[in-house]
């Protein structure tokens, strides 16, 4: 049997996945809906005095026919007054006893900080979470990424809300920094419970050339918004990972950025996070796609004996090196399987113009022809064909001895001479 | 400019399209499936070797105009091509997807939605060459005689194209399939490509009848030959003069082009012969709703030189067969065709059959549609000197459609043979370029 039951900082959740705090969290009505549907928890959308939004809010990228590989808002916390709001997750938490409800906020003011913590405390909410993220809008006016990104301002006011709150304080990174680690470490340091990340990047989705004006347009004017969605994905794991291998951030993270699949949401819980939040996948498919992340989890954890979610937390994480440590006298090369072959040649225009000249085309056949001995072990080839399994990159025994760059320095300085790499020609003339 | 005035109340108007254009979201999601393939087997089956993969890429980044001037520069004819082309055994049949068991791109209606918004738009790609005073007589208002034309106006030549009929297009007006293409579009084709400039088009005028050879030699620099082939071929059988025995290719035309034209009081309509003319008739005459419609062949199915793909369509659409049947004879009454006389034939050891003795059998008709080949130009060009001719079709170097008469060259059916319009139009530019190089070379 398989438990995806969490246990996150405190907050007990049935599963790990949580609805970001963004537009698919903004009422009560919604989140009973998404509970119903299978969804773990819910960060409501972020609390604080509500603001007036503009149209349009959204924009959307879409890549070679695939609507939403990424999406872009310049929309800013919630819209309804806090009352209500409160009202709601005191009801929500009635029916729902034993799902997570985490309440965002964000506000400028230390006293302001204080009443509306207590305010979500009284209303029931699991946990809190402290929007030092938005890019946009609310940074202008001093919170948001504003404070995210200056680790001073997010230890203080992180220390400020720890002081006021008896339940869990998340709080929500931005990845508009230059490292991660920073303001992550600061939050630990205010006594921070958990992290959570990334919110969203910032961004211009694009520019409608005709009128002159970025998207997406507000009569005849545009301004940056934050993007999220399946192309921030590999930002997202990237920073995820830093803060999963960083010891000095020894508190739980909720992964967030670009999950719509069970195998995305793995991904980051193998990174390190032990909830991960959706946005954009709902917003574009609705809850029900928690269904097939509850079940394919399963089904992978079944697969291959896992039976608790903690078991597989950080799991890739001691895989996560310097790239110093990587061997360089391992050796791949790619090979082609001439019956799957269709012949588009993509791989030879590719290795050739993109990679190491070492794919040939032949006079008889239009499968192409790997020279070996020029392989650099890319992967170029293999990602450019579109044939399931017709490029492999095969391992290649050279008896050549583990060695990495760092060993290698060392060994160097040691007066050592030993052999690196694969000697491939170095110019064509 | 319009050069002719279509007529309305054609009885071809009746039948639908049946490849119709794709809308704009299918045409992206069809565009993007495209591999972008490097030196793409596509282009090598097209005959005007159009840039397939850059045409289908500049439609997926929304360069609708590029894509169709990339068609356009390579096969000037590429709007119905675009329709007529039977891409299953070209462009589309050598696309990698074949290989990976994954229908191919769509080649073909992509083309067509490329061309036509060009057309919709009324954009033009390319200009008259700087003028270099040389003239050239075109014979011919077919595929291979536009191409042709439109090749030497990018070159700078001016030329007339003698066209026979009182309307131009050549068998893309009278004789495609209308389920694929339609008077109107061919004219409109036609418009299209005269222009650019420079070409003179002159029809009602018959060369060899309305205008000597010789006087064409004396007037132009070169003579283009693009007459395609001649009428249907007559099957010299007991009965032949009844009525309600026809032509395939001058029923066609009647049908495509003649105003007020009707099928009459016809529910069995014989065809004869086994080839895409064939098919095409039985298609046709399926479609106006004709309840019998059998087509007779000596062979078997496999045997038959029309395509299979079209002939598959057919069977959806109605049409019976005989195979390994020989018409020997028409049976009739009142002077009007009522059937036709067969007999069995058997295959016996390769290509050759065998008659089954006291087979004889009638096929119930009241019309007969003869589909057995046109007849070749020959005759019409046996007065100019110095012309070769194998059997039957006018010899032209392939490589810049040069005939033994260097003054002359040709292209399309009347020196292939008998293939299709993307050839017509591939071998009508070739030969404008072996006109050009060989003008420019003074001899
Ligand atoms: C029924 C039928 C259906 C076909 N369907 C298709 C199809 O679906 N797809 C495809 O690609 N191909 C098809 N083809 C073949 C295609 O139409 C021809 O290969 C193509 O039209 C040949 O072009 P051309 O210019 O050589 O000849 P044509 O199109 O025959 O044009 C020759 C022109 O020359 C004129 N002419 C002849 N003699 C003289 C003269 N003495 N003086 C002046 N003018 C003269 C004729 O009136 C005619 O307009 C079909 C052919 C037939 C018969
Ligand atoms: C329209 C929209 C509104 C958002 N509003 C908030 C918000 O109020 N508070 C917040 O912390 N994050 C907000 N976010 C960020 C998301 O919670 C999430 O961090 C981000 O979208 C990345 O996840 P995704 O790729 O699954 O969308 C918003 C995102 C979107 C698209
Ligand atoms: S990319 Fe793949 S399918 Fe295409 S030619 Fe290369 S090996 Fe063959
Ligand atoms: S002209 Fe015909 S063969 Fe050539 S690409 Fe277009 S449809 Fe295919
Ligand atoms: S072969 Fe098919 S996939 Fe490749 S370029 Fe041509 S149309 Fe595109």
């Amino acid at each position: 049997m398989v438990d995806l039951s969490v246990d996150f900082a405190g907050i007990k959740s049935p599963n790990p996945f949580w609805l970001a705090s963004a537009p698919p969290a903004n009422s009560g009505e919604q989140i009973m809906r998404a509970f119903d549907a299978g969804w773990g928890g819910a960060v409501w959308k972020t609390l604080g005095d509500p603001i007036i939004n503009v149209t349009s809010r959204f924009g959307g990228i879409d890549y070679r026919g695939s609507k939403v590989i990424g999406f872009n808002n310049i929309e800013l916390i919630t819209d309804r007054p806090i009352d209500v709001n409160l009202k709601e997750i005191y009801e929500v938490k009635k029916r729902y006893p034993k799902h997570a409800v985490i309440a965002s906020l964000m506000v400028e003011t230390r006293q302001e900080w204080k009443d509306l913590i207590k305010k979500c405390i009284d209303a029931g909410a699991d946990g809190l979470e402290l929007n030092f993220g938005c890019p946009h809008g609310m940074c202008e006016r001093g919170m948001g990424s504003a404070v995210g990104a200056e680790p001073k301002a997010c230890e203080e006011i992180t220390s400020w809300a720890v002081e006021y709150s008896s339940i869990p304080v998340i709080v929500k990174l931005t990845p508009n920094i230059t490292d991660v680690n920073d303001p992550a470490e600061a939050a630990v340091r205010g006594g921070a419970h958990a992290v959570s990340l990334i919110n969203t990047i910032k961004s211009i989705i694009g520019v409608d050339l005709v009128n002159a004006v970025p998207l997406p347009a507000v009569q005849g004017a545009s301004t940056n918004g934050g993007y999220c969605g399946p192309a921030v994905r590999p930002i997202a794991l990237h920073m995820v990972g830093q803060l999963g291998r960083n010891p000095a951030v020894n508190v739980p993270i909720s992964g967030i950025g670009g999950v719509e699949t069970w195998r995305d949401a793995l991904e980051f819980i193998f990174l390190g996070a032990s909830t991960v939040q959706v946005c954009t996948a709902v917003m574009h498919y609705g809850y029900r796609i928690v269904e097939d992340l509850i079940e394919g989890t399963e089904n992978f954890m079944k697969e291959h004996g896992y039976e608790t979610i903690d078991q597989m937390v950080g799991r890739a994480v001691p895989n996560y090196s310097e790239w110093g440590n990587l061997d360089l006298n391992y050796e791949l090369i790619a090979k082609i399987d001439a019956d799957k072959c269709i012949g588009c040649q993509l791989c030879h225009t590719a290795c050739w113009d993109g990679a190491h000249q070492c794919i040939h085309l032949s006079d008889e056949t239009r499968v192409p022809i790997i020279d070996e001995a020029e392989c650099v072990g890319c992967n170029l080839c293999q990602i450019v064909c579109p044939v399931e399994g017709c490029i492999s990159m095969v391992h290649v025994e050279n008896g050549k001895p583990r060695v990495s760059w760092n060993e290698y320095q060392e060994r160097l300085a040691k007066g050592e001479k030993i052999e690196v790499g694969k000697h491939t020609s170095q110019t064509a003339f | 400019m319009t050069v002719w005035d279509v007529p309305e109340d054609r009885l071809e108007a009746k039948l639908p399209d049946k490849k119709p254009r794709l809308n704009e979201a299918q045409a992206l999601a069809e565009a993007n499936r495209c591999l972008y393939c490097f030196d793409a087997p596509c282009i090598k089956a097209c005959p005007t070797g159009i840039d397939i993969p850059t045409f289908i890429r500049k439609i997926a980044t929304g360069n609708l105009a590029g894509s169709a001037r990339v068609i356009l520069d390579s096969n000037i004819l590429g709007l119905s091509c675009a329709r007529v082309c039977p891409t299953e055994v070209l462009c589309e049949g050598d696309c990698v997807y074949n290989e990976l068991d994954s229908p191919p791109i769509l080649i073909g209606k992509l083309q067509r939605i490329a061309t036509e918004d060009a057309y919709d738009r009324g954009l033009q790609f390319f200009e008259r060459g700087a003028p270099t005073g040389k003239r050239i007589a075109i014979i011919g208002g077919g595929p291979a005689g536009l191409a042709c034309a439109h090749e030497l106006a990018r070159c700078g030549h001016e030329s007339v194209i003698f066209e026979a009929r009182d309307m131009p297009g050549g068998l893309n007006s009278t004789g495609v399939a209308p389920y694929k293409l339609q008077l109107p579009d061919a004219i409109r084709e036609v418009n299209y490509i005269l222009e650019i400039g420079g070409i003179e088009l002159r029809t009602g005028v018959s060369v060899g009848t309305d205008i000597s050879f010789e006087e064409l030699e004396d007037q132009f620099d070169a003579v283009f030959v693009g007459v395609g082939l001649g009428p249907d071929t007559a099957l010299d059988l007991p009965g032949r003069g009844l009525s309600g025995i026809v032509g395939a290719v001058e029923w066609i035309e009647q049908m495509k082009t003649r105003k007020g034209f009707a099928l009459g009081d016809v529910d069995r309509v014989v065809v004869l012969g086994g080839g895409n003319t064939a098919i095409d008739v039985v298609r046709e005459a399926c479609g106006l709703g004709v309840t019998a419609v059998t087509m007779v062949y000596r062979r078997d199915e496999a045997a038959m030189s029309g395509y299979e793909h079209e002939w598959n369509h057919a069977k959806k659409e109605g049409a019976r067969a005989e195979w390994f049947a020989q018409p020997v004879g028409y049976a009739g009454e009142h002077g009007r065709v009522t059937g036709v006389r067969c007999v069995r034939t058997r295959a016996a050891g390769g290509r050759h059959l065998q008659v089954v003795p006291d087979s004889e059998f009638v096929i119930p008709a009241d019309r007969v549609v003869l589909a057995v080949g046109q007849s070749k130009l020959e005759t019409l060009l046996s007065d100019v000197a110095g012309l070769t001719f194998a059997h039957g079709r006018l010899v032209a170097d392939t490589a810049n459609g040069q005939c033994s008469n260097p003054k002359y060259f040709a292209g399309g059916d009347v020196m292939n043979g008998a293939k299709e319009v993307v050839n017509a139009a591939a071998e009508g530019k070739v030969a404008a370029r072996g006109i050009d190089a060989w003008l420019q070379g003074g001899a």
